[in-house]
C-alpha cells in the first residue's frame, strides 16, 4: 500500500510526515522523528523500554503503528522536562540510583509519571506492580522503587506546604 | 520484529467497517488495541493483508447498565473497565479479573473485545465471560446476532465467529440478592499469563445456604472449562470444609491440563485444586458480608 499522510504532535511540537502502514510508532519517534530517547527493546510489548504517553496515557510504542497515531497527542522522555529543569521523578532516579545503563529508564520515567498521576499515593505493592511492565537488568529495581517512593513523598510535602 | 507489509483502513462507522470486512474476506483482520494482535504481527505469527482500524468507532466505546444486563462495548479500553465504578458495584469479578491482564500500559490500550475474540486459553476475560455465561453480539454486514459464552469459545484462540464478523458489544447478567465473588490466578510474574485461573460467583438464601453458583477454570484446557457440577454439589448447602473438598475432588478429575515449558500438568491439576478452593471460599465469605441488593 502507498504511503500515509499523518500528523502527530509530539512534546508540543508538530509532524506532518508520510508513513508505510506496517511502520511500529516506536521507529517512527526514532528514526523519523529522531527523538532516540524512547528505547526499543523486545517490540513484542514485554520489555516496556518504548513505553510512551499518548493522549495522557502510557503504552507501548511497539505495539502502536505510526498511522494510528495520526491527530494524537504524544509525549516521549524528551518531553518530561520543563525549560531544563527535570521533573521531580526524573531527578529522584538520579538521586536514588535508580539506573545504571539506563536503557530501562526512558519506558519507566512514561509509566511512572502517569501512574502518579491517576494514583498519587500508591503502596509500595502498587508501584512493585505497576514496574513489573517493565524489564531492568541492572539495578534489581531496589533503586527504582525508593526513587518513586522518594517521588510520592515529595509531591506530599509540597502539596502540604501549598495548603 | 517488524510486521510484513499490510493495507490499513480506518473506517468512520461500523458500517464502513463491516464492509470493509465483508470485502476482504478472509484476509481481513479487525485491530483495536492491537495488544495481543500487534505482538503476533512483529512477530509475523499472523500477517494479515489488510488491517481494519476501529479504534475511531466510539460508538463502540461503552459502559450500561439497565439493571437487569451490564453491557459493555467492544472498544472499551480495558483500563476504563477496572476503573468504572458502575462495572465495580454490578459485576465486581469483571472489576478484579481485569487488573490481572498484562500490566497498566497495556489495560492503557487493550480493549475488552479484543481480549474475548483473542480467546487465548489462560486470558482473564474469556474465562470471566464463562464464568457468567455473558452474551457477546456479533455483526456482519448482513446479520446481526448474539451468542452465549458457553458456546463462543471453540477452541485454542478460536471462536463461533466468521471472518466477516466483528463483535460489538458483551452483555453480562446482573445478580441480585446475597451476591459474592472471586478471582484468583498464579502466574510466574505478574502480568504474565495465568498457569491457572479460577473465577467463582455465588448467591446466598436469608439462611447462609447456597442458592446459586458459577465456577469456571482458565489455563487448564483448550478454552475456559465451566465445572458445572459445582451447583449440584453445593447448592442448598453452607460451605463446609468437606463440600469444598469435594467440590476440588471434581475439578482435579475433570481437568486435563497440558504439560509445557511454564509447568507441568500435574502442578496446573494442583494450582485448579488449590485456586478453586480459594475462589468459593473468597466468594462465599464475600457474599455473607455483602448487603442485600434492593
Amino acid at each position: 500500500m502507498s504511503l500515509t499522510e499523518i500528523n502527530v504532535t509530539i512534546n508540543g511540537k508538530a509532524y506532518s510526515e508520510w508513513v508505510e502502514p506496517r511502520m511500529l510508532l516506536s521507529d517512527f519517534i526514532r528514526e523519523t522523528c529522531g527523538l532516540t530517547g524512547t528505547h526499543v527493546g523486545c517490540e513484542h510489548g514485554v520489555c516496556g523500554a518504548c513505553t510512551i504517553s499518548m493522549d495522557g496515557a502510557a503504552v507501548r510504542s511497539c505495539l502502536i503503528f505510526a498511522v494510528q497515531a495520526d491527530n494524537r497527542e504524544i509525549k516521549t522522555v524528551e518531553g518530561l522536562a520543563c525549560n531544563g529543569e527535570m521533573t521531580a521523578l526524573q531527578k529522584n532516579f538520579v538521586e536514588c540510583h535508580g539506573l545504571q545503563c539506563g536503557f530501562c529508564t526512558a519506558g519507566i520515567l512514561m509509566s511512572i509519571t502517569d501512574f502518579l498521576e491517576k494514583n498519587p499515593q500508591p503502596s509500595t505493592k502498587e508501584i512493585k506492580e505497576t514496574l513489573s511492565g517493565h524489564l531492568c537488568r541492572c539495578t534489581g529495581y531496589d533503586g527504582i522503587v525508593k526513587a518513586v517512593q522518594k517521588t510520592v513523598q515529595d509531591n506530599q510535602k509540597e502539596v502540604l506546604q501549598r495548603s | 520484529m517488524k510486521p510484513a507489509k499490510f493495507d490499513y483502513y480506518r473506517p468512520k462507522d461500523l458500517p464502513e467497517a463491516l464492509s470493509l470486512l465483508e470485502s476482504s474476506g478472509f484476509d481481513g483482520k479487525i485491530i483495536a488495541g492491537g495488544q495481543s494482535l500487534v505482538p503476533i504481527m512483529n512477530m509475523r505469527l499472523a500477517t494479515p493483508e489488510c488491517l481494519i482500524d476501529i479504534n475511531g468507532l466510539q460508538d463502540l466505546n461503552f459502559i450500561e447498565s439497565d439493571d437487569r444486563v451490564l453491557k459493555i462495548g467492544t472498544m472499551t479500553r480495558q483500563n476504563t473497565v477496572e476503573t468504572s465504578q458502575l462495572i465495580k458495584d454490578q459485576c465486581g469479578l469483571v472489576t478484579e479479573a481485569v487488573a490481572h491482564i498484562g500490566h497498566l500500559q497495556t489495560r492503557n490500550r487493550g480493549t475488552i473485545g479484543g481480549s474475548i475474540v483473542h480467546a487465548d486459553p489462560s486470558a482473564e476475560l474469556p474465562l470471566v465471560m464463562m464464568a457468567l455465561n455473558g452474551t457477546l453480539h456479533i455483526s456482519s454486514e448482513d446479520e446481526t446476532r448474539s451468542v452465549k459464552a458457553e458456546d463462543f469459545f471453540l477452541t485454542f484462540l478460536t471462536t463461533d465467529m466468521m471472518p466477516n464478523e466483528m463483535l460489538t458489544e458483551v452483555h453480562l447478567p446482573i445478580w441480585k440478592g446475597r451476591v459474592g465473588s472471586s478471582f484468583q490466578e498464579v502466574a510466574r510474574r505478574h502480568g504474565d499469563f495465568a498457569l491457572v485461573a479460577a473465577a467463582c460467583q455465588l448467591e446466598l438464601d436469608a439462611h447462609d445456604r447456597i442458592s446459586d453458583i458459577r465456577l469456571a477454570l482458565g489455563g487448564v484446557e483448550a478454552i475456559p472449562l465451566l465445572i458445572s457440577d459445582a451447583k449440584e454439589l453445593l447448592a442448598g448447602e453452607r460451605l463446609t470444609d468437606a463440600a469444598l473438598q469435594k467440590v476440588a475432588d471434581v475439578v482435579a478429575g475433570s481437568v486435563e491440563p497440558e504439560s509445557d515449558l511454564h509447568a507441568s500438568a500435574a502442578y496446573r491439576t494442583q494450582l485448579a485444586k488449590v485456586l478453586t478452593t480459594r475462589v468459593v471460599h473468597q466468594a462465599y465469605e464475600r457474599a455473607k458480608g455483602s448487603a442485600v441488593c434492593p
